[in-house]
This record gives C-alpha cells, sequence and structure tokens, in this order.
C-alpha cells in the first residue's frame, strides 16, 4: 500500500517564498504521514488568513470556514463524530483575536482535537497590521508609533485555564516541531500548538534569525505536569521557550455528552424514534 | 340555580414574579381539559426574577382556543400591584378577588383569605391551589378535573396530599359563588389531549424533523426551546451545548451539518443579529441549517419579556453577499410543530439557512391540542457516500450538489466559505464565480415551489377584501372576523414569509383590497409584499406596545373598516 500523499502537488501556493508557512505545511504533513492517519477520518478546520490556506494545500477534508471562528465549527465536528481527526489551525490573529472568546471556551470544553496557531506576530492577509502577539514597540503602517498594547500570551493563558495540552513550537526547528506535534495530535483531550512562523514580508523585525537567537527549548529537568512551573516558564519572555510546557489528562467534552452514554454511533447514523418521541410529546403535555 | 352557562369564562391571575403564576394556570389549564373543555393560557410578565406584576390569563372553553382576549370574568389579585396594573383591563362585570389581609374590607373586591388557607393547608405557596379550588367553583365544577390536574403536576405524596387540601379549603370558600360563571364540564376527550406551549411545539417539531444537535446561547424568549430540548438529550441522543456566544453557536451549527448531524440554533433578534456573518458563511458553503429566530421588541434590549413581530427584515437580509434562505413563521403550536419539522427538510434538500420565525406571544402561550401528527417514518438526511472523485460543488441531476460529509465514503470533502471551483477549492475565475453564484442561486425555485409551505385562505373564496397576517397574529384574525363578518372578506394567513411562495400570488390578484396586519411598527411582511410582488396596499393594522392583538382589537379595526 502506497502511503497517502497529505500535501496536493501542483497547487497554486498563495504564499510568499520563504515564509514559515511552507514549513508550517510541511510539517503538518509529515507528521500525519508518520502517525498513518486515516485520510478519509482526519479533518482540517480553518479560519481566514495566510495560515488558514493550509487546508487548501492538503489532501485531507476540510472546512474553511470564517476568520476567528475555527474552533467552534471544529468542536462541533468531533462532538457530531467523534471517530475523526479533527486540527483547528489558523493565524494568530485568528485564533487570539477575532476569535478570542472561542479560544478560551475551547480550553474549557476540552474537546479531543488539535489547535495550531501560526504566530508570526503579525496580520499577514492584510497586509502588516499588529496581531494580539504582536510585540511592544513593532511599528505597522496602522500603528504608526509602534504597538502599545501587551501582547497576548497563548501558553499562560492556556495553562491559566487548565488546558490539557500546551505547547510552543518554532518552525525552523523541524525535527523538534515534529516530535512535539506528534504528542499534540496523539494527546487526548484539547491540544494548543503554537508555533512561531516567520511572516518575511510583512514582519521585518521577529525574523528567522531573530526566532534563533530568542528561542530556547525548555529546560531538561522541565516537569509539563508542574502547572506552576509550566506557568512560569510560559510567562518568561527573553528567551521564548520551546516545548510541552503543560499536560494533563482531564475528562474530554465529547465523552461527557449526554448523547453517547448509551449510544456510541456517530449522530448522522442516528434517526429519531418515533415511538419514543410519541411518548415524550405525551410526557411533555 | 345555576346562572346560564357562559360560552367562555376568563379568568385572569395577577401577581408578581415568583408567586407561581405560572403553576397556577397550567394546574387550571390541565384541570379544564380534564373537564373536557378547552383552554388557551396567555403569559405575560416583567424583565425580572423576583416582583414587578406579571400576569397569567386563562381562556375556558367549550370551544378550542387559539387567541387572546382582553375580556376579563374574574379576575385573582395576589397582591395590590396587581391591582393597578389589571384595573384597566376590568369592567364593571368583572369579578375582582383578592386576599383581605392585603386588600382589607373592600366592595368591590371579593375577599378569599388565600394566605390564611394556605398556611392551614401547610404554607403560605398553597394558596396556589386555594385559588385554583375556588376558581373551579366559580365555574360549577365539583373538585374532580381539579384533582386530576393537581394529581398529573404534583405526583403522589405528601405534597399533593397537601395541595389537594388547600384546593378543596378553596373549593369550599366558594360555596356562595358556586357556578357564577357556570362553564359546564363535559365528558373528557376519549382520546389523549396535549397540553403544549410553542418552545415545547418547536422543540417536538425539531426532534421530529430530524434534529441531532443543538448549539445556542441562552435569550429570551428562545431559552425554552433549548430547554426542552436539553432534556431530551439522552433520550433522543442528541448533543445539546450552550455555546460561549452567538458566534460560535451558529458556527457550531454548520460544523454539526459539516459532518453529518441536523443542527438547530436557537435564537432572539440580539443574538441572530451577531449570527449574521454565519448566515452568510451558511449561504458560501451551501449547508443546510434550522435557526429558531424567537421575536422580541427591539432595537436593543427592547422588552425582553415581550412580543413583536419585528425581527422579519433582518431574518431575511442577515448576512452579506446573495444566497437563498427561507422563513416559516407559524402560527399555532401545530404550526409551530410542523414549521420546525418541516425547516429541517427544506434545509437538507436545499442546502440552505431555513429560519423558523416565532415571537414571544406564540412560545409561550399554552394550549390544548391533538397529539401532532408524527411522520411515517423517521425523516432522512439527504448525505451521499461520497465516491474517490466526489467533488462537493459539482451539480447533481436537479442542479444541487450531493452532500457528502467526512468519514462516509471515499471522497474528500472540502467546504470553503471563499468562493471555490466545484472540488471547494479557493478560486478568483471569473466564470467560475458567476457559475457558483447562479448555482446557489437556483436553488429559489425549489424554496419556492416543490419545498414551499402554501398560505392558508380563511373565509370567502371570491373575497374582494383580503386580509394579509403571518405568523402569530393569525388566530385571533379569524375569530374576529368570525364575530364580525365582513362581506366578501378573507384572510390570506402566510406561514412561509420567504420567499413568497409560487402559490401566493393568485390569491393577491383576486383582491381589491389587501389591508396587511402586523405585529410592528413599519409594516415590514407589507413591504415584502409590495416589493416582491408590486401589489397595492390599501391599509396596514400594526400594533406595537409589546403586546400581541387581541381579539377584540382585530374586532374594533373590523368594525372601523365595515363604516368605511
Ligand atoms: C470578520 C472579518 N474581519 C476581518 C477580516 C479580514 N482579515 C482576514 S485575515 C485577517 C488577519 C490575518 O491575520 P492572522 O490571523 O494572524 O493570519 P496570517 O495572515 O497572519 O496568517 C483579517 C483581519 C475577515 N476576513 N473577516
Ligand atoms: S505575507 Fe507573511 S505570512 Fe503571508 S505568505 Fe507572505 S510571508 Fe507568509
Ligand atoms: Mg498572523
Amino acid at each position: 500500500m502506497s502511503a497517502h500523499s497529505w500535501i496536493r502537488r501542483g497547487c497554486d501556493v498563495a504564499w510568499c517564498p520563504g515564509c514559515g508557512n511552507h514549513g508550517i505545511l510541511k510539517l503538518v504533513g509529515e507528521t500525519l504521514a508518520e502517525l498513518a492517519l486515516d485520510p478519509q477520518r482526519t479533518v482540517l478546520v480553518s479560519g481566514i488568513g495566510q495560515a488558514a490556506k493550509l487546508p487548501q494545500y492538503c489532501n485531507a477534508h476540510y472546512f474553511n470556514g470564517l476568520h476567528g471562528r475555527a474552533l467552534p465549527p471544529a468542536t462541533a465536528i468531533k462532538a457530531s463524530n467523534p471517530g475523526l481527526t479533527v486540527i483547528a489551525e489558523s493565524g494568530d490573529g485568528d485564533m487570539y483575536g477575532e476569535g478570542g472568546n472561542h479560544f478560551l471556551h475551547c480550553i474549557r470544553r476540552n474537546p479531543d482535537l488539535t489547535n495550531i496557531v501560526h504566530n508570526n506576530m503579525v496580520y499577514g492577509l492584510t497586509k502588516g497590521q499588529a496581531s494580539p502577539t504582536s510585540q511592544r514597540g513593532f511599528v505597522t503602517p496602522l500603528q504608526v508609533g509602534g504597538v502599545i498594547l501587551e501582547p497576548f500570551n497563548p501558553l499562560a493563558v492556556a495553562i491559566a485555564l487548565g488546558a490539557s495540552f500546551v505547547a510552543r513550537v518554532y518552525v525552523g526547528q523541524a525535527e523538534h516541531a515534529r516530535t512535539v506535534l506528534r504528542a499534540a495530535i496523539r494527546h487526548h483531550g484539547y491540544a494548543l500548538v503554537d508555533v512561531l512562523q516567520p511572516c518575511v514580508t510583512f514582519n521585518k523585525h521577529n525574523t528567522y534569525p531573530w526566532f534563533a537567537a530568542h528561542t530556547a527549548p525548555l529546560p531538561e529537568d522541565h516537569d509539563p505536569t508542574d502547572r506552576i512551573q509550566a506557568f512560569a516558564r510560559a510567562c518568561e519572555e527573553e528567551p521564548l521557550r520551546l516545548g510541552i510546557f503543560y499536560r494533563q489528562e482531564k475528562p474530554v467534552f465529547e465523552e461527557q455528552l449526554a448523547a453517547y452514554a448509551g449510544d456510541r454511533r456517530p449522530l448522522y447514523e442516528r434517526r429519531v424514534d418515533l415511538a419514543k418521541l410519541a411518548e415524550t410529546m405525551d410526557a411533555m403535555g | 340555580m345555576l346562572p346560564a352557562p357562559s360560552s367562555e369564562v376568563n379568568v385572569v391571575l395577577g401577581g408578581e414574579a415568583g408567586h407561581g403564576l405560572q403553576t397556577v394556570g397550567l394546574v387550571l389549564a390541565r384541570a379544564a381539559v380534564a373537564g373536557g373543555l378547552h383552554v388557551m393560557v396567555v403569559n405575560e410578565f416583567m424583565s425580572r426574577i423576583r416582583g414587578g406584576s406579571n400576569s397569567t390569563c386563562l381562556r375556558i372553553s367549550p370551544q378550542p382556543v387559539r387567541a387572546f382576549s382582553d375580556r376579563v370574568d374574574c379576575c385573582v389579585l395576589f397582591d395590590r400591584d396587581a391591582l393597578d396594573r389589571l384595573s384597566g383591563r376590568c369592567t364593571a362585570a368583572t369579578l375582582l378577588v383578592g386576599d383581605p389581609e392585603v386588600f382589607g374590607q373592600r366592595p368591590d373586591i371579593q375577599p378569599l383569605p388565600l394566605r390564611e388557607l394556605g398556611v392551614r393547608a401547610g404554607g403560605a405557596l398553597l394558596a396556589n391551589s386555594v385559588v385554583c379550588g375556588f376558581l373551579v367553583r366559580l365555574l360549577g365544577w365539583e373538585m374532580t378535573p381539579l384533582a386530576a390536574a393537581l394529581h398529573r403536576t404534583f405526583g403522589e405524596g405528601d405534597i399533593l396530599a397537601q395541595n389537594l387540601e388547600a384546593a378543596r379549603s378553596g373549593w369550599e370558600a366558594g360555596a356562595a359563588d358556586h357556578g357564577r360563571f357556570a362553564l359546564p364540564t363535559r365528558p373528557a376527550p376519549t382520546g389523549q389531549r396535549l397540553l403544549l406551549d410553542g418552545s415545547q411545539s418547536v422543540a417536538l417539531g425539531a426532534l421530529a424533523g430530524g434534529c441531532t444537535f443543538v448549539s445556542s446561547y441562552p435569550m429570551s424568549p428562545a431559552t425554552g426551546v433549548l430547554i426542552h430540548l436539553a432534556k431530551q438529550a439522552e433520550a433522543h441522543g442528541l448533543v445539546v451545548e450552550q455555546a460561549e456566544d452567538e458566534i460560535s453557536a451558529v458556527n457550531m451549527g454548520l460544523g454539526a451539518w459539516y459532518a453529518g448531524a441536523q443542527a438547530l440554533v436557537t435564537t432572539s433578534g440580539g443574538g441572530f443579529d451577531l449570527m449574521a456573518e454565519g448566515m452568510s458563511l451558511c449561504g458560501a458553503i451551501e449547508s443546510p441549517l434550522v435557526v429558531h429566530l424567537a421575536q422580541r421588541p427591539g432595537p436593543g434590549t427592547g422588552l425582553p419579556t415581550r412580543t413583536e413581530q419585528g425581527d422579519l427584515e433582518i431574518a431575511r437580509y442577515a448576512g452579506h453577499g446573495e444566497f437563498p434562505r427561507a422563513i416559516l413563521a407559524p402560527g399555532s403550536p401545530e404550526e409551530a410543530f410542523a414549521c420546525t419539522a418541516h425547516a429541517f427538510a427544506m434545509a437538507d434538500a436545499s442546502q440552505s439557512p431555513v429560519i423558523v420565525l416565532t415571537d414571544q406571544y406564540l412560545l409561550d402561550s399554552l394550549c390544548d391540542l391533538d397529539p401532532l401528527p408524527l411522520p411515517a417514518a423517521p425523516p432522512t438526511a439527504r448525505i451521499v457516500a461520497t465516491a474517490p472523485d466526489y467533488r462537493r460543488y459539482a451539480p447533481g441531476p436537479d442542479g444541487i450538489s450531493p452532500r457528502g460529509i467526512p468519514g462516509h465514503g471515499a471522497g474528500l470533502v472540502c467546504a470553503d466559505s471563499d468562493e471555490h471551483d466545484e472540488e471547494g477549492r479557493i478560486t478568483e475565475e471569473f466564470e467560475v464565480r458567476t457559475a457558483m453564484v447562479d448555482k446557489r442561486l437556483a436553488k429559489y425555485r425549489p424554496l419556492r415551489e416543490e419545498l414551499a409551505l402554501p398560505p392558508r385562505l380563511h373565509g370567502p373564496a371570491d373575497y374582494r377584501r383580503l386580509l394579509i397576517a403571518w405568523g402569530s397574529t393569525g388566530p385571533a384574525i379569524v375569530e374576529a372576523l368570525a364575530r364580525v363578518p365582513l362581506e366578501r372578506t378573507a384572510l390570506l394567513h402566510c406561514v412561509q414569509v420567504y420567499p413568497l411562495p409560487a402559490s401566493l400570488d393568485q390569491y393577491l390578484r383576486g383582491a381589491e383590497r389587501i389591508i396587511v396586519i402586523e405585529n410592528n411598527a413599519t409594516g415590514q411582511f407589507a413591504r415584502l409584499l409590495r416589493g416582491e410582488t408590486g401589489c397595492v396596499i390599501a391599509d396596514q393594522w400594526l400594533k406595537y406596545n409589546g403586546l400581541p392583538f387581541s381579539v377584540e382589537d382585530i374586532a374594533a379595526l373590523l368594525r372601523k373598516e365595515e363604516q368605511r
């Protein structure tokens, strides 16, 4: 049996040469291949942005929805058919800005899905405005005097909310990134993988050399079950640590739903039980 | 000897939130059904959890009742505020009943020592059952139907016993007025008779339509549907989730349909506003979706617990871009059930959003009805098992693309909110764009024709004057027309308000004078009718104070029309 080719050949890729997104696409394709996932049972869900175009270049089911809104459909897809592997993927603006509320509550819900965030610290598709993760002082055509807001710290927020898997990787460290992403997809529950990604066109500050100089692996003695330690390391700004900050097993959203209490079938296989509905009607009336 | 039997009796109960008026209404309605009569209970409340002044109106009649009446035969005042608020609705013929502990000895208020009798039976809360017993006596009934209703409501045990005792003490306290509003009981119906409000009917309709997924954010008056369905999650195997906001709710609904579920979102105007972009996504990805939009008066927070038909245009226009949708507006619990069930079939067949447009009045009013008709076989969604070369947006034989879902077949299912080609990949080709727009808009045809719910004519087929109404205003007009029969006048009640069903045109052509009746200030349906058909609308009868049209409101308008 020939292995499934997750990356589509011959597409007209809309990313700039040298963009970190190419590396992320490769990373995702290789990881899915390594995990030997069934392409028939794998769904990529994305919002809108440069990052969110990734599913277009894959041989997989996809739901390419609205800017900021990848997590709600991803959660619903998993809840409607728990047998599917669901990966929700988008940019930092999409996941942490426009979709910030969904990010918070998806973590609380803890569906078994992987949340990949391409963090280039800028809005790529809309040509270079600040994103929630842009650093203070970052000058853009819109933030002309430089960003004055505190950057959003996705890892610290996720750990504070008790996310079940929280990691950061850098696309320039492909080997490490693959190992972490593999663990994230295998993880049972919500898994955040924040992927540092240079935008070579609109972010001239956080470049490949900058990321190389300002990132470092988590110390070898890091204990990912220690939430306080994970939180402290997530708060460090220099260097930005890479690796699995925190993980814990906790109840998964879809497995706690009453709909699956006595019936494991996905929703599409179900039909209303008319005799039971007649009883429900009598009881209500 | 009893006074001559009444044709109907209207009882209003007034008190503050927390008094349990709705339970009294439910118990009395159950008693009426047990007594072989028909009933409608209309609840009217202020937007607060405690205090304020609320009322519950019961209309009991030997004929089926489906409309709200202003007439008040008996008004039970649970507190002083109720008198201030309800006195305007009472006439010299109205019997006012109140606790002498609250009102003292007043010639205009019949004393009923509610609190005292309640406490004697076991607690102040039992005053509610005292009232029930008293009212049943006024109707000239024995305790039997009320006992059955209390049994149904409280089950067995001490609580039932206390309520029965309280009810009996109220019944005995009413001895002097036995049969004052005589409405003889009749043999209880042989078949099962249901007592449902609009929210329950919508929820049951969703289940009958095959709903398997509900994601919503609470907002009055839409929350009832969510709660009724939540209770059925395990029994009927449906996923019910309270989303973090309405944006999430609608996007979850779309994700669920994508994965093969049949999703409903239930919301009110403000929440629906937040769903606008989701509606547009629904149009773009050609997903089915059922939205229950429960209207209350806006703009802004408006009157959260009142009624209006002010959201037809937002239902019609929400979401940028051009794409088809349908809007169904039921006028009764039976129609609420049927429309909601049909909305699932319609959404599935047309791969478009279908909005069930109700309002607070319909949702919170309770009627007795025959068991609702269930389909002969469970509905099945039109989902295809995909072939390896499956293309989500390739037109099928009827122009609509066969809908695959991930994990069912051998192909890939690619849904894209960007303009896309047949495979679902982003495109900016102008010809593909034009073809995709045409393909999407072509779905208006089945929505107008074979999937449409036709309007219903009440009255003579050779009408000259045509009253047109939609949604919950229908039944009050039907009843008013029976009271004030105008010559050659009929009512056309529209259930499908958008797109206008193909069959509507023929009704408009026969009319010389069209009057559109709506529970809003600007005549939204009239505007739609005029815009879509070019018909001339001679007059509009509008009401927008937050209350539904009563039969008397419409009867007065009909009399004025008669004088024209
Ligand atoms: C509701 C809405 N608002 C705004 C936009 C415009 N928009 C598209 S992508 C984007 C930001 C992209 O930034 P990010 O999510 O970080 O993705 P990147 O392009 O950097 O990968 C914006 C503002 C939109 N498509 N929809
Ligand atoms: S704009 Fe930036 S993020 Fe977008 S493709 Fe170019 S380099 Fe990559
Ligand atoms: Mg970005």
